[in-house]
């Protein structure tokens, strides 16, 4: 089934939430929040946990821009409510492959009062619609620590399937956990919208 | 104490000027298999020049999660190729590894297999890392078998990810734990 599609087809925006640019202004103080909630930070990636400042949280968006502007591999968005604008989190495409149309996606709402409203699944629906026909990508993938079993749900959900483990990759509280990847390809996109 | 820590049976690991290491980089990438075995974008032609100035940010950039060796024989000295640990995660006690030879009367001879040996025992024993990670690509079936020989086990497919030559191929991820490789490095002693 061809995915329908035209030009009036909203790229961005969804029932509860839209994907949109960085808002400079606003932004860092919420997400300086989100870098000392430990438990977020643990969730959504494998380095050490480290709280960061407005200030700090701010150079980072810039390095972020400067990264987009130079690498040409990478795409950021943040998450807002439909309702209100407001920030829920985040979103990013990177290590894209152009040649060989790979790419890696990560996703993550940041008050956890946020979570389980569906938001993550609605961006991650509108991301893989635009990375799969945007950008023409032919697989995607993420890596999601074994500890994560609300990610696991959730990618798996979207149709990603589990590729690699990394095993004993982290080391959390004196544990051992995987890493795991997971991906998507094109086709079982596809094959998922029919 | 162990003196001959970066010394095996056929090739030691050594520290070389950059200079040196960037005219072998730039000389051997001139054989595009060479390239396209050892990377994923496109492969093309890099000066020494600019070799060297990439290396030498690396090395800055990542100060102390590089850890990059030149492979030379026992027999001559001579230079034959790379091998280097490649972003180091202390907090995790991971690290990815690449190797790679140059020139082509210098593959299948097991200078990588004996260079990666080395520095699996680097990895362990030195910087007491708990695994080491690394990819390869389908299509590279002699670096395949070079790993699984040390110890290296598949951990895992990402499907299709190259695009080469009018087909897609995946990349593997293989690993070896501490525990796997210290087994296995007493197998090869009784052997």
């Amino acid at each position: 089934m061809p995915v329908m599609m035209n030009i009036q087809t909203p790229l961005f925006e969804g029932q509860l939430i839209c994907l949109a640019p960085i808002d400079h202004a606003k932004d860092p103080e919420f997400e300086s929040q989100w870098t000392h909630d430990a438990e977020f930070m643990r969730m959504l990636n494998t380095e050490p946990m480290r709280p960061l400042s407005p200030v700090q949280v701010k150079k980072k968006y810039e390095a972020i821009e400067k990264d987009i502007e130079e690498s040409k591999n990478l795409f950021y968005f943040t998450i807002r409510a439909r309702l209100d604008d407001r920030l829920l989190g985040f979103t990013r495409l990177y290590w894209i492959e152009w040649t060989n149309g790979a790419g890696m996606l990560q996703l993550g709402i940041g008050n956890p009062a946020d979570r389980g409203h569906g938001f993550g699944s609605e961006a991650l629906r509108l991301l893989l619609r635009y990375a799969f026909t945007e950008l023409k990508l032919h697989r995607l993938g993420a890596t999601i620590p074994e500890y994560n079993s609300v990610a696991r749900h959730l990618f798996a959900k979207a149709g990603f399937v589990e590729e690699v483990r990394r095993r004993q990759a982290i080391n959390r509280d004196g544990q051992r956990w995987d890493l795991i990847h997971v991906g998507i390809l094109r086709e079982e996109w596809l094959a998922r919208l029919a | 104490m162990n003196n001959e820590l970066l010394t095996g049976d056929l090739v030691r690991l050594t520290a070389e000027d950059p200079q040196i290491v960037a005219e072998t980089f730039s000389r051997w990438g001139r054989d595009s298999e060479y390239w396209r075995l050892l990377a994923a974008d496109p492969a093309r032609l890099h000066s020494a020049r600019a070799t060297r100035e990439w290396l030498e940010k690396e090395m800055d950039n990542q100060r102390s999660s590089l850890y990059l060796f030149s492979i030379c024989t026992l027999e001559d000295d001579s230079l034959v190729g790379q091998i280097g640990l490649d972003g180091v995660v202390w907090s995790h006690g991971e690290s990815f590894v690449g190797v790679s030879l140059g020139e082509r009367q210098n593959w299948g001879k097991g200078y990588g297999t004996d260079a990666m040996r080395i520095l699996l025992h680097y990895a362990f024993s030195e910087l007491n890392l708990q695994r080491v990670s690394l990819t390869v690509f389908e299509y590279n079936s002699r670096a395949i078998r070079s790993y699984e020989k040390v110890g290296f086990k598949v951990e895992g497919r990402v499907r299709q990810f190259l695009n080469r030559d009018g087909r897609r191929w995946d990349m593997i991820f293989m690993g070896i734990l501490r525990e796997e490789w210290h087994n296995h490095a007493l197998k090869d002693v009784e052997q």
